[in-house]
């Protein structure tokens, strides 16, 4: 910059719209810097990834067949969407994802609005009802299908024998159920909580309005406690369907994706296909077409939440 | 750690000291210098299946110990899949976690040919005590590559039909000496008595290659079906096979077990052990729970017959654990002492005078059978499962010629894969979600994916 130079010995001048966008352009690089170095640890570790699981999608290869590695182009994801049983899977993990997430919800409004009432003891209480969220899901899992559903040992046969119900076996028998009971009572304190705190932001004097106005307690609750509680109930039901949809350890402890492919969703389905058929390409196949989808399902979750947030501060 | 009988101090300070000098034996390790190194001691890591016999191995390890003091033997034991999956994964990737892993007569000839497994023939041949002829031949051969041994059988099964002996005297029946399976399913329609919880014959029904799939591919194969023709198109909507499956998904539907569609191995064992089945399709293993007081109502009171048949001369499977020494193993000498002790003659009079006889691991060695102790005990299924694993053919399993290996599997490295998507699809068609036609199209496309790797 040469013609820089030579102007700024004559004293200062307006800068140029070149020059100010020169200068925003270094403002915008002095503050994205710092962030570079995580940007790109990022990128790193799940971009390359990402593409080497797209490249192997586009192989046939089987691990334990060596030499077996070829280009097939989309053979895998053809079969991926010929495959019936992943269609059952994709229906499994709606199913998983929509049940335990809506039950949850109802359940944990419930013990949220009893806890927001002062009581003798409510902080035990509240840390008792906290626990199951705070156990590991593969212990939680195992309690569940060892101590509780076990045709022989489990309690749940014997609180149930004086009324003629023994030697049930829930988890084969009924093996969906189980996995959802199980998840549900996992799931319900993270959306206690979160009602909780909702509930905790209610205006006081709100409530003694309605209350001078004569509304009874359920007038109450519809008009004005669950058009406030609208916000935390979408956050709770958004932030629980993106983490049930990867629930893997639960199914792995108690069914093993069984019988048959009852209770497979997607995440087994592809540990399945990867670490027990060794089958590189398909699984990746699967990998990507899974992604994609939860892409496309997290966009729009996200967008709502944005849209719910964007209207309170409007 | 098994450390049974030996004072816990010094053992520790010489782990200690082999933890010391550990990276000086790093380099002494491989090949012949394993004994020598006056305080070298070595770790062997055992991979296996978590199944009774083994345990039984286990326990007797310290034995082993005793004889190789310098070894300390660490065991990895964990339920079939898993042990599969692990082994398997480690074995590919040449991981060398492992020094001996129990391998199947579906895996060692596919790894044999990769390259992964040690050539044991040479130390069997340097050791003639170890009498390798003894081996039974159709179960030697299931573990040769090229005709050398590269893994060594622990125990052996064919498949039989176990009947109520009782049940059919009864009825005025009579087993023939070779039963066909329309002969069976009418003889499950007449002994089934549902008024006492008692049905026909119990077959697995529940998904995997594994389970339901061993004995619906015996069926497949003696109905003259097959997975693939020769040029590796997939058959499994072809007429034979069609059939095969339908009347086995029929058979089991109206005369078997209730809720088979989930009912396995072990769940059978249970039904036919207390009197609950007329009948019983499986591996010749179940005698050991069949005819055990312990587990069984009924001991004593069953026939074993060959396997059923309609076209083909036999039927009956060929499975057998056994041990391997991968080829990334550090301690192949040390490996072998181990595997060859735990496949000896002596292991099993080891097994039977300390656990009793029937706790001896059957149908690897023909002189097992001429141990009079031993023929005494299982005089009732001694000979059905001789019989069962000599006949069974593993090259030619069905009527028409096949591109693949084994009866009821197929030798391909996809089929642990393969098998058990098809076995979730049978599965579906027993527990009548969907149709014996609809499960098999769906079976032929997972089957067509894979055959198209072969057409070269």
């Amino acid at each position: 910059m040469t013609t820089l130079d030579a102007t700024t010995a004559t004293g200062p001048r307006p800068p140029t719209s070149k020059q100010r966008r020169a200068a925003t352009r270094k403002q915008g690089w002095a503050r994205r810097a710092p962030l570079l170095p995580a940007l790109i640890f990022a990128i790193i570790v799940t971009q390359l990834p990402f593409l080497l699981t797209i490249f192997y999608s586009l192989q046939s290869w089987n691990l334990v067949r060596p030499g077996s590695q070829e280009f097939v182009g989309l053979a895998n994801y053809v079969a991926v969407f010929t495959d019936s049983t992943f269609r059952t899977a994709a229906l499994n993990t709606v199913l998983i994802t929509a049940g335990c997430v809506v039950i949850a919800m109802l359940l944990g409004i419930g013990l949220a609005m009893l806890l927001d009432r002062p009581f003798r003891g409510r902080g035990v209480v509240r840390t008792l009802l906290i626990t199951p969220f705070l156990i590991m899901p593969v212990a939680g899992a195992l309690l569940w299908e060892t101590t509780i559903f076990h045709p022989l040992f489990g309690l749940l046969n014997f609180v149930l024998s004086p009324f003629g119900v023994d030697s049930v076996a829930w988890v084969s028998q009924f093996p969906m159920a189980s996995i959802i009971v199980a998840l549900v009572w996992q799931w319900t304190p993270f959306m206690m909580l979160l009602v909780l705190a909702g509930l905790q932001s209610q205006a006081k004097d709100q409530l003694e309005a309605s209350a001078t106005d004569g509304a009874t307690a359920w007038q109450t609750f519809r008009l004005i406690t669950i058009p406030h509680l609208r916000r935390y109930i979408e956050l709770g039901l958004l932030l629980g369907s993106i983490y049930v949809v990867n629930t893997f350890d639960t199914i792995y402890m108690m069914t093993q994706g069984g019988p048959g492919t009852d209770t497979t969703n997607l995440p087994f389905y592809l540990y399945q296909r990867a670490f027990l058929g060794f089958d590189v390409g398909q699984a990746a196949a699967l990998g990507v077409v899974v992604v994609a989808g939860t892409i496309i399902v997290a966009t729009v979750a996200l967008r709502m939440i944005f849209r719910t947030f964007g209207r309170e501060e409007a | 750690m098994s450390t049974a009988g030996s004072p816990r101090y010094p053992r520790r300070r010489a782990r200690t000291a082999a933890l010391l000098t550990a990276t000086t034996l790093l380099a002494g390790c491989a090949g012949a210098g394993d004994l020598a190194g006056g305080d070298g001691r070595t770790r062997l890591t055992v991979a296996i299946v978590s199944n009774p016999q083994m345990q039984d191995a286990i326990a007797l390890s310290p034995r082993f110990e005793e004889e190789f003091p310098d070894v300390d033997l660490e065991f990895v034991s964990l339920a079939e899949n898993e042990a599969r999956a692990k082994i398997t994964a480690s074995v590919a990737t040449g991981g060398g976690e492992y020094d001996v892993v129990m391998v199947s007569n579906y895996e060692t000839k596919m790894w044999a040919e990769n390259g992964w497994l040690t050539n044991l023939q040479p130390s069997i041949d340097a050791s003639p005590e170890y009498d390798h002829d003894d081996f039974i031949p159709t179960v030697r051969e299931s573990l040769s590559y090229q005709d050398d041994m590269y893994s060594v059988p622990f125990y052996g099964e064919s498949s039989f039909l176990a009947y109520r002996a009782d049940l059919f005297e009864e009825a005025g029946l009579e087993m023939p000496a070779r039963p066909t399976w329309h002969e069976i399913a009418e003889f499950a329609e007449i002994l089934k008595a549902p008024e006492e919880g008692r049905v026909g014959i119990c077959l697995r029904g529940l998904a995997g290659w594994g389970e339901n799939l061993a004995p619906l591919n015996s069926v497949i194969n003696t109905f003259g079906g097959r997975w693939y023709d020769e040029e590796w198109n997939a058959q499994l909507t072809s007429p034979e096979v069609r059939e095969a499956v339908q009347f086995y998904v029929d058979l089991v539907r109206e005369h078997g077990q209730p809720g088979a569609a989930t009912s396995g191995y072990s769940d059978c064992i249970t039904r036919y052990s207390q009197g609950q089945a007329a009948m019983w399709y499986d591996a010749s293993a179940m005698v050991a729970s069949v005819e055990n007081p312990a587990d069984s109502l009924i001991v004593g009171e069953s026939g074993y017959a060959p396997a059923p048949v309609v076209d083909t001369d036999t039927s009956g499977w060929l499975f057998t654990w056994a041990l391997a020494i991968p080829e990334t193993s550090e301690h192949k000498d040390l490996a072998w002492e181990f595997v060859s002790w735990m496949t000896d003659k002596d292991y099993q009079r080891m097994v039977g005078e300390e656990f009793g006889w029937p706790r001896v691991p059957p149908g690897a060695r023909e002189s097992t059978y001429e141990i009079p102790e031993y023929a005494a005990e299982a005089e009732a299924y001694a000979e059905p499962t001789l019989n069962a694993l000599a006949s069974a053919d593993e090259l030619d399993p069905s009527v028409s010629p096949v591109p693949y290996e084994g009866v009821q599997f197929l030798r391909i490295p996809e089929f642990q894969d393969l098998g058990t998507r098809v076995g979730q699809q049978i599965s579906a068609a027993i527990a009548g979600s969907v149709t014996v036609d609809e499960a098999l199209e769906q079976a032929q496309r997972y089957a067509e994916t894979v055959g198209q790797t072969y057409q070269k």
